[in-house]
C-alpha cells in the first residue's frame, strides 16, 4: 500500500507541469491550430520564473512575468500561425528552437542558483481521516490545485458553454462558425495566447516546484511528451489528467525498479517513458482504428474567409 | 530583425496579391516567410553560441592577458579550463572556478573558460580551437581523456592536464586526488547519525572512480555501524538537478534517512531536506544550500595544484606525470561538518582524518568481501591505487547493481 501511495505522489509531483502543458496544448489545438511549440515555451516560463523569483522574491510577480512573457510568445505564434498562415508544423518548430537557444542565454546568470521553495503548500491534516486518497491530497502545493481546478474548468468550458461549442466549431470547420457569426481570427488569437500561458506555468511549475535549479534545457523533452499527450487524451482535459500522470509515474519508475535490484542496467531502465510512448501510441492506434480520432478537424489548416482549400 | 524579415515578406504578399492563383501564392510566401523566419531564428541562435563562447573564451579575459603580455616581456602562460557545467552548479565545476580563480590571483594571469562542454566530439573541436592560442589547458572532466588525447598529439608545444584519467603523453599530465579517504570520512558520519540504518547514495555512472568512492563510504559506515546498509542508484548523468532528485526521493521514498550523492549538483541535499533526511552532495561544500539537513561530504581543493603546475610551466620545469593528492596535501578534504551533526560525531571522524594522514590507516586494508560474500582484500592486506582505479565490484553490504 506503502508503495502505490508513494508512486501516486511520485505521479502527481511530477505529471502536473505535463498536465499544465497538455491543457495549454489541448486549448490551441481545439481551435485549429498545431501546437510544437510546447518545449520552447516551457523553457521559457521556467527561466522567466527563475529569473523573477531570485530578483523579487514573490511568486506572484513570478507568475505575472512567466504570463507576460508566455502572452508576447503567444501572439508571435499567433500572428505567424493565424495571420501569416504559415505552415503550423514549421511554425510550432520554430517557436521550440527560439524557446530553447532564448531560454539558455538568458539563464546563464542563474544556471545552478538554487532556487528556494516558491510555492506555498496547502496542508490539510483533516484530509488524512480519509481513508487511502486523503493522504495523497492533503499536502499537495497550490500550483497542483490549481492544475485539478483547471482540469475541470477547462472540461465544462469546452463540452458545456456555449463559448467551448464556439471553440469546437472553430477548431472543426472554421467556415461554419465564421458564418455562425464567430470571429475566427481573434478567437484563434485569444486561444493561442492563453494556451501559451498554461504551457508557461508548466515551465515554472517544473522550475518553481519540482526541480528548483535553472539548467540548460531542463525540461528534457517533457514539453514533446505533452505534444503525445495532447493525442494520447484525444484533446479531453479530463483525458489528459490521467495521462499525464501515466507519463509522470513511468518518469519515476525507473529508479524505483533499481532499487528493487533488479538486473536491468541503467541505462535500460532510462528508456522507458520512451518506450511506452511508443508502445501506448501504437496501442491506442489499434484500438481506436475504427473510431474518429478526436483531433479537430480543421486542425493545422489556416483559415481565410472565402477562400476554398 | 525578425520583425523586419517578415514585415518584407508582408509587403512582397501585398504586392502579388491580386492574382487569381491566390492559394499557391499564400502557400509559397508563407513558406518563403517560415524559410526566413527560421533562418533568422538559427542566425540568432548561432550567434548566441558565438556571443557565449566569446564571453567564455575571449572578451573579458582574453584582453588583459594580451595587455600583460604586451607589458611584460616574460610572457605568461595563456591558460585555458574546459567545464562540464556551469561554475553556478554549486559542486564540481564551481570548485574548478574556485581553483582557477586562485591560480588567477597568485600568479596574476587571467584564465579562460569555456563551460557546459559536453563529453562527446563537441569537446574535441573546443579543446582545438583553445589550443591554438593557449599554452596550457585543463580538462576537468573524465570523458575529456580521449579528446583531450587526441588534441594533445596534434599540438605538442601546448600542455594538457586532465581531471581523473588514466592516459597520458609528453604533453599531457593526469590530476586526481584520493578522494576515497574523505568518503571513508563521510561514511563514519552517515553511519553515526543515521537512526534507520538505511542510507541512500546516488551515483553518477557505474565507473571505478564512483563505485571505489561508494565502497570506501559503505566501510566507513560499517567502521561505526554494522547494521547499517547503503542503497545506491545510477543517475547516468553527472549534472542534471531534475534526475538528481527524481533518484533521491526514490530513495527517500525506500526510507533512507541519509542520503549522499556523488554528483554535481546539490539537488540530493535539496531533497533530503524537504523530506527532513540529511545529506552530503560532493566536491563543494554545500552548506548554504540546507543548512540544517547538511551532514558533510567530500570536497576539492585544486587552487594549490593549479598554481604549482602553472607556475612550473613558467618555470619551464613542467613535465607530464599522474598526480595524485591526498588529505595530507589537501587537495582532498571533508566539508565543515552541518550545524546539526554532534561534537562527538566530529571528534570522531577528525581523529580518523589524522590516523589517515598518518598513514596509520588505511581505507581498503582487508579482510574486505564483496557484495556476493567473496573475500576480495585478505586479511592483513591493503590494495594498491592501481588497483583501487579499476575497482568494478561493491562491497558487502552495498545494495546495488554494476551493469556488466
Amino acid at each position: 500500500m506503502e508503495i502505490v501511495y508513494q508512486m501516486l505522489l511520485a505521479a502527481i509531483s511530477s505529471g502536473t507541469p505535463l498536465l499544465f502543458a497538455t491543457l495549454g496544448g489541448i486549448l490551441i489545438e481545439r481551435s485549429g491550430i498545431i501546437q510544437l511549440g510546447a518545449e520552447g515555451l516551457m523553457l521559457m516560463g521556467a527561466v522567466t520564473a527563475c529569473l523573477t523569483f531570485v530578483q523579487t522574491g514573490s511568486l506572484t510577480v513570478a507568475l505575472l512575468a512567466v504570463c507576460g512573457i508566455s502572452i508576447l510568445l503567444g501572439c508571435i505564434h499567433a500572428f505567424l500561425s493565424v495571420s501569416l498562415r504559415a505552415n503550423q508544423i514549421v511554425c510550432g518548430l520554430a517557436m521550440t528552437l527560439f524557446g530553447a537557444g532564448l531560454s539558455a542565454y538568458l539563464g546563464k546568470p542563474v544556471s545552478g542558483l538554487p532556487v528556494p521553495r516558491a510555492v506555498p503548500k496547502l496542508d490539510m491534516p483533516w484530509l488524512e481521516a480519509v481513508p487511502f486518497v486523503g493522504r495523497i491530497f492533503a499536502h499537495l502545493d497550490v500550483l497542483t490545485w490549481f492544475s485539478f481546478v483547471l482540469v475541470i474548468a477547462l472540461h465544462l468550458f469546452i463540452h458545456k458553454t456555449s463559448w467551448g461549442l464556439h471553440l469546437r466549431a472553430m477548431g472543426d470547420s472554421p467556415a461554419t462558425a465564421d458564418v455562425m457569426g464567430i470571429r475566427v481570427q481573434a478567437f484563434r488569437y485569444g486561444y493561442i495566447v492563453a494556451g501559451s500561458i498554461l504551457i508557461g506555468i508548466a515551465g515554472a511549475d517544473l522550475l518553481l516546484v519540482y526541480s528548483p535549479t535553472w539548467t540548460e534545457g531542463m525540461t528534457t523533452g517533457r514539453g514533446w511528451i505533452a505534444v503525445a499527450l495532447i493525442i494520447f487524451a484525444r484533446w479531453n482535459p479530463i483525458r489528459a489528467l490521467f495521462c499525464a500522470y501515466f507519463f509522470g509515474a513511468l518518469d519515476m519508475l525507473g529508479f524505483r525498479i533499481q532499487l528493487i535490484g533488479s538486473e536491468i542496467p541503467s541505462y535500460f531502465l532510462k528508456m522507458i517513458p520512451y518506450i511506452v510512448t511508443i508502445l501506448v501510441l501504437m496501442f491506442l492506434g489499434w484500438r481506436n482504428r475504427n473510431k474518429p480520432s478526436g483531433s479537430p478537424e480543421a486542425l493545422g489548416i489556416p483559415y481565410i474567409r472565402e477562400q476554398r482549400f | 530583425m525578425v520583425m523586419a524579415c517578415m514585415m518584407s515578406a508582408l509587403k512582397k504578399r501585398e504586392s502579388g496579391w491580386n492574382g487569381m492563383n491566390r492559394r499557391k501564392h499564400a502557400f509559397s510566401v508563407s513558406l518563403a516567410l517560415l524559410l526566413a523566419l527560421l533562418l533568422v531564428i538559427s542566425g540568432c541562435s548561432s550567434n548566441k553560441t558565438n556571443v557565449t563562447n566569446e564571453n567564455t573564451t575571449n572578451s573579458p579575459t582574453e584582453a588583459p592577458t594580451e595587455g600583460a603580455a604586451t607589458e611584460e616581456p616574460a610572457k605568461l602562460p595563456r591558460v585555458a579550463f574546459v567545464y562540464i557545467g556551469p561554475p553556478g552548479d554549486g559542486g564540481w565545476t564551481f570548485e574548478h572556478d574556485k581553483g582557477r580563480l586562485y591560480m588567477e590571483e597568485k600568479l596574476g594571469i587571467k584564465a579562460d573558460t569555456v563551460e557546459n562542454v559536453p563529453e562527446s566530439a563537441d569537446a574535441e573541436r573546443i579543446i582545438t580551437e583553445l589550443a591554438q592560442n593557449h599554452d596550457v589547458i585543463f580538462t576537468t572532466s573524465f570523458g575529456y581523456m580521449d579528446y583531450t588525447l587526441n588534441v594533445a598529439k596534434k599540438f605538442p608545444d601546448v600542455k594538457f592536464l586532465h581531471t581523473s584519467g588514466y592516459k597520458t603523453n609528453d604533453n599531457m599530465g593526469t590530476f586526481f586526488g584520493k578522494n576515497f579517504d574523505a568518503s571513508y570520512l563521510s561514511g563514519i558520519a552517515a553511519g553515526k547519525m543515521t537512526k534507520k540504518n538505511i542510507i541512500g547514495y546516488v551515483g553518477a555512472f557505474p565507473i571505478p572512480e564512483v563505485i571505489y568512492n561508494i565502497n570506501a563510504f559503505m566501510l566507513g559506515v560499517q567502521s561505526v555501524n554494522a547494521d547499517a546498509k547503503v542503497s545506491v542508484v545510477w543517475t547516468n548523468t553527472w549534472y542534471d538537478p531534475t534526475t538528481e532528485r527524481q533518484a533521491a526521493v526514490s530513495l527517500l521514498d525506500k526510507g533512507a534517512d541519509v542520503l549522499l550523492a556523488y554528483q554535481d549538483s546539490p539537488a540530493t541535499l535539496q531533497a533530503a531536506a524537504e523530506r527532513g533526511a540529511m545529506a552530503g552532495g560532493n566536491d563543494s561544500d554545500m552548506t548554504r544550500f540546507a543548512p540544517e539537513a547538511y551532514l558533510t561530504n567530500p570536497i576539492w581543493n585544486w587552487g594549490p595544484y593549479y598554481t604549482k603546475t602553472v607556475q612550473s610551466v613558467i618555470d619551464g620545469t613542467w613535465k607530464s606525470e599522474q598526480y595524485s593528492g591526498s588529505l595530507a596535501d589537501g587537495m582532498v578534504d571533508i566539508a565543515p561538518f552541518g550545524p546539526s551533526v554532534p561534537e562527538d560525531v566530529k571528534t570522531l571522524v577528525n581523529d580518523t582524518k589524522a590516523k589517515l594522514i598518518s598513514g596509520d590507516l588505511s581505507v581498503f586494508t582487508g579482510p574486505i568481501k564483496d557484495a556476493s560474500g567473496a573475500v576480495k582484500v585478505e586479511e592483513g592486506k591493503t590494495l594498491t591505487l592501481d588497483e583501487i582505479l579499476i575497482m568494478d565490484w561493491f562491497v558487502s553490504g552495498v545494495e546495488g547493481t554494476i551493469p556488466k
